[in-house]
């Protein structure tokens, strides 16, 4: 009721015709409406929410943002404000004026509950109230909002919008917006022209709004318009298919790669079959999380995004002594001796599991991406290239690169050549054997490590991570051959595109055992696999 | 790895002050309780905390005079999320520690391996997890939900106007046997509401898959047909952290495709930053944001008994603890731990649980339960956005598969039987 007589009031001050009133009646309309949100009946909340976003009052942007970020309360006496954690307690403020309203506890304030139709709504009526926004940004995602919930009676805002932008980049989004828009409105000509211009998206939304109205339209001339510009569509998405295929197969071997570039120098090089090479990895993961806590504890929050950086080289020393450890404790022992070495490291690899389960806990550990790694941006519309991929193809290429100058351009590059080529003459002409095997051992452990950094960002820290990779490890390595580099990197990526290309055909489960099976057939063709050792080196 | 296992036992053991380890002269005098719970392996994440409540429960038992005049007992192996080893850890506790009750298994196919154990030597499970349904055996008691109970309310209300009318579905699960069989009743639930074939996708991933890039495209570019999609999510165990943050990497909102998860709850997502995923949905018969006396009772044992007040708490866990008050509860009115008594006493049994509703054993050894849809909210806590205004009797049998049609799960004469079109037994006349 009092409701109703607020509404009414506020009508009759809206007819009023001095402006002062005018402005009056707008507060009272907007505080009416934001007073609506307090309702507990979702159809009322979504009602204001519309009537917001088409009173087109800037203030109600900040409500509605807080709104969808849950940070809207109701107080005991039915009044909404905003609450924003404080200590223990709630600091209270308006929502339209932001007047500091004192302090309550949890129990004293009942939050603003939203559910998934009112956030569709409320970034709808976000999107019309930022159409005319100052920062460029916001003015791009109001139009990207508006294509994703097209509205006949938005045309004329969007119109106005289209008309007054100036900005390069969220122009050609309006219109794309408007094109939308008027897909259902307008006369024939406007619509005609409107799939036309939505005929040159990429966007898979698109597609879905114009097959829409391919339902439900029986224009002839509008089906033909329809289906030429879905045919323009489906063409270029396709090939955007083929590309993204592509990129995904290669980040999957990126990290595919990460994974055996250690196992590349313990087993490649060395020869030394270690199963406990998944572990190390595992051990980079944990140290990773292990920065990630001390700079949460000791350092200021805004220092939180370098931690992975500082994870990097962290990992690669703490994993590096542990694999120097484990030559110089067991490995140099078994020389020579496949099987025992295989026993003895899967041995050493049940310990270490054992070993982080004890100290840490059998549940996963949070590792949380870095901001600079998350989210993605969008490569054409509708395709998403995540961050984190990006910056793991590039770290895995980075680690590459600089592994291979240190085997090739340094002296304990050459020293480690020379002892895996022949151990007595490299002994004889002074190389000290044993500690070069220890540091051989140490880097390949290391770099297991630094792939623990990179894999703890897209999958899960857990005592058993290393034993999901070691498989896939072992497999890229004796694909790519045995001891060469760049067998590696061809066999990872082989692998990762192979895998992509599989996967939506067969699923993830068949796609696996059906790459396991080509390569065992490889194996037979090749055993040494796609790039072999040739020369005496290759035959001891 | 048995090692440290041992270590974890016989600390847990020394807590309640009962290990026969430690005094078997006691051996006599005590009720021994099996857990049998992955420690180690995929299943970790959900499971360790499972053996954590029985271990709570049995604390609590024993702090109030045991049960029979006896102290309880509890004997912990660990499975190690290796299926085959479920059946033989089971044996183990049946016939060399003789224990009186197991409370167990999380995964579907973990139950089956152990089923035959359990029948063979009359043992008694407890099994403590929303599945498949399809299974009413004499020796167990499911005390999480059937189908009914969670998944085909949690499609009918994305399916209605407050959920978003969803018209397209994404099936999406793990390549095992829970998510299959859901997945199998859910499409014949669709389809029986008028969705047509192409509308619904299906697609499986093994165990511990974390390179989601494909599938979360590929949901993305079927949701790109015009109708409102949702995806319903079957995804078991650690697969959920990088499914999930793939998801928000790839700008998923809840909003556009909803994702409504069968086996996500607070623990899982405690290992995730939720920040990106408000508004993904989970159901289940419990939340920890339900406010009421019996559950903050519950949260605040719990806090007491783990030493940390961060751990959350979720519905598997509610429902070892009513399962365990059950037991208890059975065993108190029988006299005697003989599963075969015991299990008559089970029937009716009435508990006062967590969730805030009176759940009741029914004779074809599932309960009445209430069902919650929640919203992940950004503290990693949910928000229920739908709940039943009462219990709902679990169906053991679909009715919407037609290979169940007629059966019926009832361990009370005249039926006696899991898995009957008619009566084993006839009254006379």
């Amino acid at each position: 009721m009092m409701r109703l007589m607020l509404f009414v009031l506020s009508a009759l001050l809206a007819l009023a015709p001095l402006p002062g009133v005018a402005r009056a009646a707008e507060d009272a309309d907007l505080k009416t409406l934001v007073d609506q949100l307090a309702s507990d009946d979702f159809d009322s909340k979504i009602a204001s929410i519309r009537a917001l976003g088409a009173l087109g009052d800037g203030r109600a942007i900040p409500v509605l943002k807080a709104l969808e970020d849950g940070a809207l309360y109701t107080t005991a006496d039915h009044k909404l404000v905003v609450a924003e954690p404080a200590d223990d307690k709630f600091k209270l403020y308006d929502p339209v004026d932001h007047a500091g309203l004192g302090e309550a506890t949890e129990d004293a304030i009942e939050k603003v509950r939203v559910n998934n139709r009112m956030r569709g709504e409320i970034d709808a009526a976000l999107g019309s109230l930022t159409l005319f926004s100052s920062s460029a940004s916001d003015r791009l995602a109001a139009a990207q909002e508006a294509l994703r919930h097209p509205l006949a009676e938005r045309a004329e805002g969007l119109q106005k919008a289209y008309a007054a932008e100036r900005d390069s980049q969220v122009k050609p989004a309006l219109a794309l917006a408007l094109a939308a828009a008027r897909l259902r409105s307008g006369d024939k000509e406007q619509r005609l022209a409107a799939i036309g211009l939505l005929g040159s998206s990429t966007d898979p939304q698109v597609r879905g709004l114009l097959l829409d109205l391919r339902g439900a339209t029986d224009d002839p001339d509008i089906k033909r318009a329809i289906d030429a510009a879905l045919g323009s569509i489906d063409f270029r998405l396709r090939l955007i298919g083929i590309a993204v295929t592509l990129f995904e197969g290669l980040s999957l071997g990126s990290i595919l790669l990460l994974a055996a570039i250690g196992l590349a120098i313990t087993f490649g090089v060395m020869g030394v079959i270690n199963m406990a090479h998944g572990e190390m990895i595992m051990l980079g993961a944990y140290t990773t999380f292990v920065v990630q806590q001390l700079f949460r504890a000791f350092l200021p929050p805004q220092w939180i995004d370098a931690y992975l950086v500082a994870a990097v080289p962290a990992a690669f020393l703490v994993t590096g002594a542990v694999g120097v450890a484990l030559e110089r404790g067991i490995i140099r022992f078994l020389y020579g001796r496949s099987l025992e070495t295989l026993l003895a490291t899967w041995g050493v690899s049940l310990v270490l599991q054992q070993l982080v389960r004890t100290v840490f806990g059998a549940p996963n550990k949070e590792v949380s991406n870095p901001s600079w790694m998350t989210g993605g941006f969008e490569l054409v519309g509708g395709v998403t290239i995540t961050w984190n991929r990006i910056v793991i193809l590039v770290f895995c290429f980075i680690v590459l690169g600089v592994l291979a100058l240190v085997l090739r351009r340094t002296t304990l590059g050459l020293h480690m050549r020379a002892v895996t080529q022949n151990r007595e003459m490299s002994a004889a002409m002074g190389i000290r054997t044993a500690m070069v095997d220890a540091l051989t051992f140490g880097l390949g452990s290391g770099i297991a490590g630094m792939a623990g950094v990179a894999l703890s960002q897209i999958g899960n820290v857990s005592p058993n991570l290393g034993t999901i990779y070691i498989v896939d490890s072992f497999m890229v390595v004796v694909f790519g051959g045995v001891g060469s580099l760049f067998g590696t990197l061809a066999g990872a990526m082989t692998l990762g595109i192979v895998n992509k290309l599989l996967e939506p055909i067969s699923g993830a489960v068949l796609g696996k055992v059906v790459v396991l099976v080509a390569i065992i057939l490889f194996i037979q063709k090749r055993p040494r696999g796609l790039f072999a050792l040739k020369g005496r080196a290759a035959e001891s | 790895m048995a090692s440290g296992t041992f270590i974890k036992v016989l600390a847990f053991a020394g807590a309640v002050a009962a290990s026969a380890a430690l005094a078997p002269a006691q051996a006599q005098d005590t009720i021994k309780v099996g857990v049998l719970h992955s420690l180690s392996g995929t299943m970790a994440i959900s499971e360790t905390t499972l053996k954590d409540t029985v271990l709570m429960m049995v604390d609590d038992l024993n702090q109030h005079g045991g049960l029979l005049g006896k102290k309880v007992e509890a004997v912990v192996v660990d499975p190690a999320s290796n299926w085959p080893l479920f059946a033989e850890k089971a044996r183990e506790l049946l016939q060399k520690d003789k224990v009186a009750v197991v409370f167990g298994c999380w995964t579907s196919v973990s139950r089956k391996s152990v089923l035959p154990v359990f029948e063979e030597l009359n043992g008694l499970l407890f099994y403590p997890v929303q599945y498949e349904g399809e299974e009413s055996s004499n020796n167990v008691f499911y005390t999480g939900a059937a189908p009914n109970q969670q998944a085909v309310p949690a499609v009918e209300y994305l399916m209605s106007k407050e959920g978003g009318e969803a018209k397209r579905w994404v099936l999406e699960g793990t390549d095992y046997v829970y998510p299959r069989t859901t997945n199998k009743i859910l499409e014949a639930f669709l389809k029986s509401k008028g969705v047509a074939a192409e509308d619904i996708k299906i697609n499986y991933t093994p165990f511990g898959f974390s390179d989601w890039q494909t599938e979360v495209a590929a949901i993305k570019s079927f949701a790109a047909a015009g109708k409102k999609t949702a995806v319903v999510s079957t995804i078991n165990g650690d697969a959920n952290v990088p499914f999930y943050k793939e998801l928000a990497n790839q700008g998923i909102k809840a909003s556009d495709i909803p994702v409504v998860a069968f086996s996500v709850g607070e623990e899982e997502l405690s290992g995730i930053d939720t920040k990106n995923l408000v508004g993904h949905l989970a159901a289940w018969n419990y939340f920890e944001s339900v406010k009421n006396p019996t559950n903050e009772a519950f949260i605040k044992q719990w806090h007491a008994f783990i030493k940390n007040d961060k751990r959350v708490t979720n519905d598997p866990m509610e429902a070892h603890y009513i399962g365990f008050k059950m037991w208890t509860q059975a065993v108190e009115q029988a006299g005697t731990t003989d599963v075969n008594a015991v299990r008559q006493a089970m029937y009716g049994q009435k508990v006062k649980a967590p969730s805030g509703f009176v759940e009741v054993m029914n004779t074809n050894h599932h309960l009445s339960k209430p069902v919650m849809i929640g919203e992940i909210q950004p503290n990693g806590q949910f928000e229920i956005v739908s709940e039943t205004k009462t219990t709902i009797k679990a169906d053991a049998w679909s009715p919407y598969l037609p290979e169940d049609k007629g059966k019926v799960a009832d361990w009370t004469f005249p039926w006696v039987c899991g898995n009957c079109t008619e009566p084993k037994y006839k009254a006379l006349p």
